[in-house]
C-alpha cells in the first residue's frame, strides 16, 4: 500500500501543487492503489511564527505516507521528514496534484537527497 | 530572477537612501522593504497602496480576570517575567513581555488563560514612481521573528514571476538577528553599506560573518569615506582580504539628507559627482549579481 | 536608577550619547551595552575587561529510554523545537525559546537540561565606570535570551553595590528594543531631525509610552532641516532634554572613536546638563518594584 502526500492549494486532484511545504494550504493524501484521497488542512502550521515546516512534517507523518511531493522544503522540515523515512520529491510547482502524482507513478520524480530551500 | 538585498550591520550608514537610489536606477524590478520594524523606504517612494493584508503570527496569553483566583502559578512559571499581579488580587500578562509560549495557559489550574492569535502588523502591495513596492509595518513592540520578512519576500517573488521582472531589490534590516537572517535567505547578493567609524567596521565584520555563515555573496559600499580616510583604508583592506568587491566609495554629503527632506532619492536631484558614483556603483552591482550579460 | 538610551532609527547616536553620559556621570555607574547584535559601546569607552563568560539557553535533551512518545511536549511547544514524529522524537535546539514548558509537562521525566550557546557576556571598568556588555553569537537568531542574562547580571551588581546604570539599547521598536528598556526607570529617545529620524521616532514613542515610564528626547545632529520633531514633542508633552548640533567636526571626531563630550567644554556642558535633566525626569518615576516571581 503506497500512500503519498502532495502539497496542494485546494482539496481536489486538479488543484495546483502548493510550492511551499511548511506553509502550504494543505496536503492531499492519495492511496495510489485505491485512489482514495484525503485532504489535510495545514492552517495550524501556517499561523506559527516559526517551525511551520516541522509542524507540517508531523501532520504528514501522522497520515502514514511514504513520500511527499512538493515545490520546496526547508532544511529542518527535510530533516524531520527524513527522520521518519518519508522520501521527498521537490521542484514540482506549476503542476496540478494529479500531474505530479502521474509523474511520480511513472518513475519520473527524482527523490531529493537534501532540502532545496535555504534555512531561515 | 535575481534577488539583491542592501544591508548594514550598523544602522544609519545610508542603506535605505542608497536602496531608494538603486530603485530609481534599476529597470524591471519589484522593490521590497524588509525592515519591517522601522521601515523608511516609503518616505522616499511615496507608495500608493493597492492592497493591504493583516499579519497574524504566533499567539499571546490573556488572563480572564473573572476566572483568575490569584494563585500566581502562571507568574512563577513564566520564564520571561511577563506576568505580574494587577493590584486587584489577580494576575495580568504584559503583552510586551509575552513570548507566546503557552506554558501559563497549559498549567493554569482553573483554565483562566486564553491564547488568541497575535495581530502583529500589516503588509502592503503598493505602486510607486519606480515600480511596485512590497512593504510592511510591524506594530510597535511586536516580535520580529523574520516571518513577516518571509511573507514579503514570497509576495515579491511571486509578483516578479507574474510580471516578468528579473530583479527583486530589497532594503534589509540592520543588525544580524532573525529578520536579517530571513532577509538573506535565497538572496543572490548582499550589498553591505558601511561607514569608516569604529562601529561601522566592527559591525561590517559581524555582518560579513553572517553572510559567510549563510553562504551569501557580499559586496561592500563604503559611505561617508572622507570622514576618516585611515579607517576607510582599513575597511578596504578587510574587503580585499575577504574577497568582497567594493562597488563604491561615497563621500559624506548632505545631498542625501537634502534629497530625503524633499522626499526624493539622490539620483533625482541635478546630477553631481555623487550621483554619478551611484550610477556606476549600481552598474557594478548588477554585474556582480549577474544581471548584466 | 536605570536609564535606557533607545531610538527608533539606528545611527541616530544612542551609543554616542551613552558613552558621553558615562564620562560625565557624577555617581557610581554601570554602563551596559544591550545592543547584543552589534555592541559598540566598548569601542568608545575602551574598558579594561576583567572577565567574560559564555551564556547559554537551557534546551531539552531527550532520554530515549524513558520517552514514551506521548507527544505532550510536542503538543505544547509553540516553536517546533521538540517534535514527536510517530515513534521518533526530534529536537531542534536552535528553535527553542527556553520557556521550560516541555520539562514541566513531560510525565516521564524524560527530558534533561542541555544548552545552546547564545553568546558572550563581558565585564570590566572604564575609568570610574563599570562596564557590562553582551555579544550575540553570529548565527544565533534571537537577542532577547542573551539580553535577559545581561540584565540579570546588572540586577545582581546593582543589588550588591547600588548606584545607577545607563543602557545602550538596540535600535528599533520590536522585541529586542522592548526587552532592553523594559526594566529601566527612565527612557531616553535619541533622534535626528530628518524624515527617517522623525518617522522612526514616532514609532518609538508609540511603542515605549505604553510602558508607563518617564520619556525624554535628545535631538542629535540638530540643524539638518526637518523640524517636525519639535512640534511633535510639544504636542505630546515629551521634554527635549538636549540638542547636539550637526557639525562636520563632530562627525569626524566620532569617526575617529572620540567620545563627543570630550571634544569641547561646550559639548561637555551639554551632557552634564542632560544628566541633570534625566535625574529630574527620574524623580517622576514610580519606585522600583523588587524582581517579580
Amino acid at each position: 500500500m503506497t500512500r503519498i502526500a502532495v502539497t496542494s492549494e485546494g482539496p481536489s486532484l486538479d488543484d495546483r501543487v502548493d510550492p511551499r511545504f511548511g506553509r502550504a494550504a494543505g496536503f492531499l493524501v492519495v492511496d495510489l492503489e485505491t485512489m482514495d484521497i484525503q485532504y489535510i488542512d495545514n492552517g495550524q502550521s501556517q499561523v506559527m511564527a516559526q517551525g511551520a515546516g516541522i509542524k507540517a512534517a508531523q501532520l504528514v507523518a501522522r497520515a502514514g505516507v511514504s513520500c511527499l511531493l512538493t515545490g520546496y522544503v526547508g532544511p529542518k522540515a527535510f530533516q524531520a521528514l527524513a527522520a521518519v523515512g518519508i522520501k521527498v520529491g521537490q521542484n514540482l510547482e506549476g503542476l496540478t496534484v494529479r500531474q505530479a502524482m502521474e509523474r511520480y507513478k511513472s518513475g519520473l520524480v527524482e527523490m531529493a537527497s537534501g532540502a532545496n530551500q535555504a534555512g531561515r | 530572477m535575481l534577488e539583491i538585498i542592501i544591508i548594514s550591520g550598523k544602522g544609519g550608514t545610508g542603506k535605505t537612501s542608497l536602496t531608494g537610489a538603486f530603485a530609481h536606477l534599476a529597470a524591471n524590478k519589484i522593490i521590497c522593504d524588509l525592515d519591517v520594524d522601522a521601515p523608511d523606504l516609503h518616505l522616499l517612494l511615496h507608495p500608493a497602496r493597492e492592497r493591504q493584508e493583516e499579519f497574524f503570527s504566533g499567539h499571546e496569553a490573556l488572563i480572564d480576570l473573572e476566572k483568575c483566583d490569584g494563585c500566581g502559578l502562571c507568574a512563577s512559571m513564566c520564564q520571561f517575567g511577563a506576568i505580574r499581579e494587577n493590584g486587584d488580587g489577580a494576575f495580568a500578562v504584559d503583552p510586551l513581555g509575552c513570548e507566546g509560549c503557552k506554558v501559563c495557559v497549559a498549567f493554569c489550574p482553573v483554565e483562566a488563560i486564553r491564547f488568541p492569535e497575535k495581530h502583529c502588523g500589516q503588509w502592503y502591495v503598493s505602486s510607486t514612481r519606480f515600480g511596485p513596492l512590497v512593504h510592511a509595518q510591524l506594530f510597535p513592540g511586536e516580535e520580529n521573528s523574520g516571518r513577516l520578512v518571509m511573507v514579503l519576500k514570497q509576495q515579491a517573488r511571486e509578483m516578479a514571476k507574474t510580471r516578468g521582472a528579473d530583479l527583486v531589490l530589497c532594503d534589509g534590516a540592520p543588525g544580524i538577528g532573525c529578520p536579517v537572517i530571513s532577509s538573506l535567505s535565497g538572496a543572490h547578493l548582499a550589498v553591505a553599506v558601511t561607514e569608516p567609524t569604529p562601529s561601522g567596521r566592527h559591525d561590517l565584520e559581524r555582518v560579513a560573518d553572517l553572510c559567510r555563515h549563510f553562504q551569501t555573496a557580499m559586496a561592500v559600499i563604503i559611505n561617508k569615506h572622507d570622514l576618516n580616510p585611515e579607517e576607510t583604508s582599513r575597511i578596504e583592506a578587510f574587503c580585499r582580504d575577504g574577497g568582497y568587491p567594493v562597488p563604491a566609495r561615497l563621500p559624506h554629503d548632505l545631498l542625501i539628507t537634502r534629497a530625503m527632506i524633499q522626499g526624493l532619492v539622490v539620483t533625482e536631484l541635478p546630477e553631481t559627482t555623487f550621483s554619478r558614483d551611484l550610477r556606476q556603483a549600481w552598474a557594478r552591482i548588477e554585474e556582480l549579481a549577474g544581471l548584466r550579460r | 536608577m536605570i536609564f535606557a538610551v533607545a531610538s527608533g532609527k539606528g545611527g541616530t547616536g544612542k551609543t554616542t550619547v551613552t558613552a558621553s553620559l558615562a564620562t560625565v556621570w557624577d555617581a557610581p555607574l554601570v554602563a551596559v551595552d544591550l545592543d547584543v547584535e552589534e555592541p559598540n559601546l566598548h569601542l568608545f569607552l575602551q574598558p579594561c575587561i576583567d572577565g567574560r563568560e559564555t551564556a547559554h539557553l537551557t534546551v531539552p535533551v531527550v532520554d530515549k529510554a524513558k520517552c514514551t512518545h506521548c507527544g505532550a511536549c510536542s503538543d505544547l511547544c509553540q516553536f517546533s523545537a521538540i517534535t514527536v514524529m510517530g515513534q521518533l522524537i526530534l529536537t531542534f535546539p536552535e528553535m527553542c525559546h527556553g520557556c521550560g514548558g516541555c520539562f514541566a509537562v513531560c510525565p516521564e521525566k524524560a527530558l534533561s537540561p542541555g544548552r545552546r550557546e547564545l553568546g558572550e557576556i563581558t565585564w570590566g571598568r572604564a575609568g570610574r565606570v563599570d562596564f557590562l556588555s553582551g555579544r550575540l553569537r553570529v548565527g544565533e537568531a534571537m537577542s532577547p535570551p542573551l539580553m535577559r542574562r545581561v540584565k540579570a547580571s546588572l540586577e545582581q551588581r546593582l543589588a550588591a553595590q547600588g548606584g545607577d546604570a545607563v543602557i545602550d539599547a538596540p535600535p528599533g521598536v520590536s522585541c529586542p528594543a522592548v526587552t532592553a528598556v523594559l526594566d529601566s526607570d527612565v527612557i531616553l529617545l535619541v533622534t535626528e531631525p530628518t524624515p527617517f529620524g522623525f518617522y522612526d521616532f514616532q514609532l518609538a514613542w508609540e511603542a515605549f509610552r505604553t510602558l508607563g515610564k518617564p520619556l525624554g528626547a535628545v535631538v542629535n545632529r540638530a540643524g539638518l532641516g526637518h523640524d517636525a520633531v519639535y512640534g511633535f514633542c510639544r504636542e505630546k508633552e515629551l521634554p527635549i532634554l538636549a540638542e547636539i548640533p550637526y557639525d562636520r567636526a563632530i562627525a569626524e571626531a566620532y569617526a575617529r572613536g572620540r567620545i563627543i563630550a570630550g571634544i569641547s567644554p561646550g559639548l561637555q556642558e551639554t551632557f552634564v546638563s542632560l544628566l541633570g535633566k534625566m535625574r529630574d525626569l527620574a524623580r517622576q518615576s514610580p519606585p522600583r518594584k523588587a524582581a517579580h516571581a
